[in-house]
């Protein structure tokens, strides 16, 4: 991946990043992207999904991620969370660069440093609750003994611990978005990533959602970056927004500002 | 993941796609049944070949000759080794057989006493052969199923007939039983020496086996009870001359003294005092101690013959059997495989999503490699015993067809198929390890699914 880099061209900026290697180069912010850019080549045509996002979230911090379908929202996120690498552009989190790390590393990264929550909830169907709560506890080979507990306690947290024995397909869209948000806490994350949490609910549910995920952000002081093209959403519960549009980064808003600033 | 979670995860995963997944897994099982009822036959085959050839006695068995040989007088035997060549040759008598018995590990020394009779039964004449069969002949397999029992006594006046014999005497051969037939043979009789008397020392003890002078041929007669009918041919062929068609104890035939081919031997060596033995059968504990007692003995100036060598090649060839019968058996497994790749890349396309679920929640390229190892090994060991035991139905099925067809020809049962449990337990690794390796290719292409991309799928 840093061949990659190079080949593209590094700028000064991420040259820096890369500088501070695996110390404390966040410069104390819970994520550090710099620069960061992705391109996909298809066919003759380059297309820049992100192209040089620079973005900083603090520790704590509820970030909304705003833009319209196809804006490459999405496509940071998924760059934020190490399901994917970056053509070029560092992304600092805990002092590692993500881009500079090999599978095994992203994976425990996003076993134990991130949770996710998505539009479609991808709870598994064939799995009741408590199963899917505890795949993850399963992917970090925590202890058989520990996880029963773990697994009540997320379910505690989203108001599903009397549903455990159920499946999806037996729960509420609102109830299987609850479900897939105890699933993202259950391995006790400092950073939880929603891409459009309450796309696929009404407006009521959806509500819903975004209270516990503003209960999360300030009762145990998680740092949360969520995907919506819903402004007033954005507007109402995030402390910063973040607007995307063609893969570039237009605006960072303050929720008591008026004015952008980058 | 820990393996109790993969082999869990790969269980549930399993019984989601019962359907296809059963069909996949008995695909694999029929392929190991065939395996194993090719196997079977070949090991059953080997092993019915091994008990006839235990049967006869001979595998924990050393033959003595001396390497005096009328034929070869003068020169050393052919199959004398040249490291043994320097050791001067020593007559087998009665010195030699006790000298043998002493040494570790040898449990009975006896002589080879074969020689030629007539019989007569009802006033009939049979020409045939003699031979004295030891104690141990009893216990060691080669009188089993046999009709009527083996002798009283070592010295008993009794006489067991092989079956073909016995029906040249009768067309009812278990009539036979408990009646008595005459044999007529040729007695040994030493001649007075040049002092008068006859020499001193003797094979058997008896003055009558000295060899003097030279020795007279006096007909005798003996009568002797038919005591039983065996099928077999204990330890038929093997000395170097005809096929023995009656048995008596070895001890009576010693005390018959009856002339046999190596007492001209002795008449024209001159050199011997005292008669020798043609050969002796040397018995010893165990077929593993075989080689130690063979190199003494050959160490004491005589020659050996075990069927070490000829049981390695029956090993060797059996081994090939096996082999041809395991490739020809493998086929249907590799294509039982097949369906295992079918099965998984399936599985793929279905849990697309779910990959990238598994992903997205830390679950790394090896987690979903081993899933999937997971379920084609569940696959394989499944599929392998059940295969296991579909084989050995076969193989008791192939057994109980033969049974039938050879109960019509009036012969006895035999096992051609056995399914012993190192085979079985062989086969249902080798169906795991099979199993595998057809998931290497659907287990690494699930790995690199990219997990973006695995999310957004429909």
């Amino acid at each position: 991946m840093p061949a990659r880099i190079k080949k593209l061209g590094a700028s000064p900026a991420r040259s820096t990043i890369e500088g501070l290697g695996m110390s404390s180069g966040d410069n104390g912010f819970a994520i550090h992207a710099d620069n960061v850019s992705r391109h996909y080549q298809m066919g003759a045509a380059l297309i820049r999904a992100i192209d040089d996002v620079s973005l900083q979230v603090r520790p704590g911090e509820f970030l909304a991620l705003l833009g319209s379908s196809g804006s490459g929202k999405s496509t940071l996120l998924n760059l934020l969370a190490g399901l994917d690498r970056p053509t070029s552009g560092a992304i600092i989190v805990r002092g590692r660069n993500l881009a500079e790390m090999d599978t095994h590393e992203l994976a425990r990264y996003r076993s134990l440093t991130v949770g996710m929550v998505f539009q479609a909830f991808n709870l598994l169907p064939r799995m009741t609750l408590e199963e899917n709560v505890e795949l993850p506890l399963r992917l970090a080979e925590v202890e058989r003994a520990d996880r029963a507990s773990r697994v009540r306690e997320a379910l505690e947290h989203v108001h599903l611990e009397k549903r455990l024995a159920h499946r999806p397909s037996e729960l509420s869209g609102g109830e299987q978005q609850r479900a897939a948000l105890a699933r993202a806490l259950v391995n006790r994350p400092t950073i939880l990533l929603a891409d459009e949490p309450t796309g696929n609910l009404d407006s009521a549910t959806g509500e819903e959602i975004m209270l516990l995920l503003k209960n999360f952000n300030q009762s145990m002081g998680m740092t949360i970056v969520m995907v919506t093209h819903e402004h007033p959403l954005a507007e109402r519960f995030a402390d910063r927004i973040a607007t995307v549009a063609d893969g570039k980064l237009i605006s960072v808003t303050a929720k008591s500002s008026s004015g952008a600033h980058s | 993941m820990k393996i109790g979670d993969l082999t869990e995860l790969a269980i549930r995963n399993l019984r989601e796609a019962i359907l296809r997944n059963s069909l996949t897994t008995l695909g694999v099982a029929v392929g190991v049944a065939s395996l194993v009822a090719m196997l079977s036959l070949g090991v059953g085959l080997q092993q019915f070949a091994s008990q006839r050839l235990a049967s006869s006695g001979l595998f924990n068995a050393i033959f003595v000759a001396s390497r005096y040989n009328a034929r070869d007088e003068g020169r050393p035997s052919r199959q004398t080794p040249p490291a043994q060549s320097s050791i001067p040759p020593r007559p087998l008598d009665e010195s030699a057989r006790q000298e043998i018995a002493q040494l570790p590990n040898v449990s009975e020394v006896y002589p080879e006493i074969r020689f030629m009779t007539e019989v007569r039964y009802a006033d009939k004449p049979y020409p045939t052969m003699v031979a004295g069969m030891p104690d141990s002949a009893h216990t060691d397999g080669a009188f089993d199923g046999m009709q009527g029992k083996f002798f009283s006594g070592s010295s008993a006046d009794e006489a067991i007939l092989q079956i073909e014999f016995a029906k040249e005497l009768s067309t009812q051969p278990s009539s036979l039983i408990g009646k008595d037939l005459i044999l007529r043979y040729a007695e040994r009789q030493a001649l007075p020496g040049r002092n008068g008397k006859a020499a001193q020392s003797s094979a058997a003890g008896s003055n009558k086996n000295s060899a003097g002078a030279g020795f007279s041929v006096v007909p005798h007669e003996k009568r002797l009870r038919i005591v039983g009918i065996v099928s077999t041919e204990p330890e038929g062929g093997f000395g170097g001359f005809g096929r023995s068609r009656v048995f008596i104890p070895l001890a009576l035939a010693e005390t018959l003294s009856a002339t046999q081919v190596n007492d001209l031997r002795d008449v024209l060596n001159g050199s011997n005092k005292t008669r020798s033995y043609g050969s002796l059968t040397v018995r010893v504990k165990s077929p593993t101690l075989v080689p130690p007692v063979e190199a003494a003995i050959k160490n004491m100036g005589f020659t050996t013959f075990s069927l070490l060598d000829t049981t390695r090649n029956l090993r060797l060839f059996f081994t090939v059997i096996d082999l041809l019968l395991g490739i020809f058996g493998s086929l249907a497994l590799v294509v039982a495989t097949l369906g295992i790749v079918n099965t998984l890349v399936m599985a793929i396309l279905e849990r697309r999503r779910e990959i990238g679920v598994f992903k997205a929640l830390g679950a790394d390229d090896r987690d979903i490699k081993q899933l999937f190892f997971a379920e084609a090994g569940v696959m394989g060991l499944v599929g392998g015993i059940a295969g296991v035991a579909l084989g050995w139905l076969i193989g008791k099925g192939i057994n109980l067809g033969t049974d039938i067809y050879l109960s019509r020809k009036n012969l006895p049962p035999v096992n051609i198929c056995a399914v012993p449990l190192w085979l079985a337990l062989g086969v249902i690794v080798f169906a795991i390890a099979v199993s595998l390796v057809a998931g290497l290719y659907p287990a690494s292409r699930a790995a690199r699914l990219n997990p973006v991309e695995a999310l957004r799928y429909e």
